[in-house]
């Protein structure tokens, strides 16, 4: 059914997937809020920026990151400095990229997650003695618990479908960076298209199994 | 400006509140004030004029600058002194217009949230109590998103309650309610008064609530304060506009005297004499000596000269004629003094004509109406 290739991959980009849709959530949190709530007057253009890699082309933001990552880069020199080597063409690099490249699907959530929120409940949970970190754990993230589950799925999602910035920093390299999405291209290329065929309707069915729950789940929580 | 508010001299009690709020170049509140440290204060007045930023400068939610707010002694902002308490450092409980439930948690999740993050020892309110008083007990297990707009709000009173509050402000709690939850919530803000001793500041636009619960009335007016006293004495004013609308009346203060069971009529002593008023059905049966608030709206008092002996009034009281003011190009309103009671009777100007009103007139004022309202 599925060779050894194939199950590395799949395995690849599993890990992947989780990792970036992780350190999104967590990193995406303050940024969100900032963006959301924040007065400062560089909100609009971080918001540009957040929805940035949905409009520019994965072979753009690739060729940025791989200029980067490298070895004269400042992000090259910075990992070369802190004894890591370069990270273009590892799966360090890979995962920068994914964070990258997925960003606007898990803040973006999250970011209207907040600004539905209003101001009410913070202003309540302040009269009834929570500090602002109390009210923001206790108030803020519970109540925005609908963003965070469609930022965690379209995150995910969306970085098991990755192909461009994948070939621009990866590569393909089997157990490294080979992921599902430069299988198949790798597959189809040698005209095994049963192999293809296997790994394309998985992932498929995979994103429109996930996607399917998420929008059930968002009716559910519309009208209970 | 007043350094220190001290309204009862005895106990040093009161809240004094300074506040200026600009918005853009216009001041939406400029006030400094003194008001008694216990009882219920309305503030009254039109939509904009600053009520609910008044309360949210009390609350610490909008700061004032420049700002002083000490309640009975205890200081939450003085710019003055380099004195500022953010609102979850401030002992008071707020209720909004809309109850603002945590909908993540249960009714008893909503109570618990602020009960567990007051000390122990700061607790003067048990929360069996408030559940008690505003009888919420069969719907602790529920969800806010599955209760009515009247539990709604008894739950988010009663949350306030729970945190032991030494201030409790209402910011217009009934107003998104429709008449029939509002005749369900009233009676619980008068035992909230009456059985915890919490000062409240209520903020209402509704003349009806301002005469059944408050005893103190503040009134504003394009941000800036109008009038300030008691409220039976503000209502009477004819110099506040308060006494010009079609809800325009007095308030009276008495005590039960007798029942007249046959008739279900109730004889009310007060300073005036004597008023017989129609024991609505439905309504509790009061004990004699009883003390209770009678609402006598303008438009139901008419004036005569002589006792009319032949008439279906029952309450005809002699009254003497304070002033006059215009009510309109037809009519006028009359303020009397009813034996120390104050009375507001509106007439035609026709008619103020054909009896020579005038302060110092004798009169008999003829009541068709008497709201029986605590």
């Amino acid at each position: 059914m599925l060779d050894a290739n194939s199950l590395a991959a799949i395995r690849l980009t599993i890990e992947l997937s989780v990792l970036t849709t992780l350190i999104l959530l967590v990193l995406g949190t303050p940024l969100a809020w900032w963006v959301a709530r924040g007065r400062s007057r560089w909100r609009s253009p971080a918001r540009a920026l957040v929805s940035l890699p949905l409009v520019l082309p994965p072979s753009v933001l690739g060729f940025y990151l791989l200029v980067a990552l490298g070895a004269n880069g400042p992000l090259g020199q910075l990992t070369q400095a802190l004894g890591w080597g370069t990270l273009a063409f590892t799966f360090w690099g890979l995962l920068i990229g994914s964070i990258i490249y997925s960003l606007p699907f898990v803040v973006q959530p999250l970011i209207n997650a907040f600004e539905s929120l209003g101001q009410r409940p913070l202003e309540a949970a302040a009269t009834l003695r929570a500090g602002p970190l109390d009210a923001f754990w206790h108030v803020a993230l519970p109540l925005a618990r609908p963003g965070y589950l469609t930022g965690a799925v379209m995150g995910f999602a969306h970085t098991l479908g990755e192909f461009g910035v994948v070939l621009m920093i990866g590569g393909n390299i089997p157990g490294a960076t080979r992921v599902i999405s430069v299988q198949i291209y790798d597959h189809v290329e040698a005209l095994e298209y049963a192999q293809a065929h296997w790994l394309a309707g998985g992932m498929l069915l995979f994103s429109f199994t996930v996607l399917l729950a998420l929008h059930l789940t968002q009716a559910r929580q519309r009208s209970p | 400006m007043p350094t220190t508010c001290q309204f009862d001299s005895k106990t040093g009690d009161g809240i004094a509140v300074r506040a200026r709020v600009r918005h853009g170049t216009a001041f939406t509140l400029d006030v400094d004030l003194c008001l008694p440290g216990r009882g219920v204060s309305a503030v009254f007045g039109p939509s904009g004029c600053g009520k609910t930023t008044l309360l949210r400068c009390v609350a610490g939610l909008t700061r004032p600058a420049p700002g002083r707010v000490v309640v009975n002694g205890d200081t939450w902002h003085d710019d003055g002194a380099g004195v500022w308490r953010p609102t979850h450092r401030r002992p008071l409980g707020l209720v909004f217009q809309e109850a603002s439930l945590f909908d993540h948690l249960t009714v008893q999740g909503n109570l618990d949230f602020g009960l567990k993050r007051v000390p122990a020892a700061e607790r003067r309110v048990a929360l069996a109590q408030a559940v008690e008083l505003l009888g919420i007990g069969p719907l602790l297990a529920r969800r806010p998103a599955n209760l009515s707009g009247g539990e709604r709000q008894r739950v988010a009173i009663a949350r306030a309650l729970a945190t032991s509050p030494r201030l409790l402000l209402l910011d217009e709690p009934l107003a998104s309610l429709d008449a029939a939850r509002k005749a369900e919530l009233l009676p619980y803000f008068e035992r909230l008064s009456r059985e915890l001793g919490i000062p409240m500041l209520y903020v209402t636009h509704s003349l009806d609530e301002v005469a059944r619960l408050a005893d103190h009335l503040l009134l504003l007016e394009a941000g800036r304060l109008h009038a300030l006293g008691p409220t039976a004495g503000l209502l009477a004013r004819l110099d506040v506009a308060l006494a010009h609308g079609d809800a325009a009346g007095t308030l009276i203060e008495g005590t039960v005297a007798a029942l007249d069971a046959a008739d279900h009529l109730m004889h009310v002593r007060f300073a005036g004499g004597v008023l017989q008023c129609v024991q609505a059905p439905g309504t509790p049966v009061r004990a004699p000596g009883q003390p209770l608030r009678l609402r006598v709206q303008a438009r139901d008092v008419s004036l005569a000269l002589s006792p009319a002996a032949d008439t279906s009034i029952l309450n005809v009281l002699p009254a003497t004629v304070r002033s006059l003011a215009d009510d309109g190009p037809a009519q006028v309103l009359v303020a009397l003094d009813a034996g120390g009671a104050a009375l507001l009777a509106r007439v035609t100007r026709k008619s103020a004509r054909a009896l020579a009103l005038a302060p110092g007139r004798r009169v008999f004022a003829q009541v068709k109406g008497v709201a029986v309202l605590d």
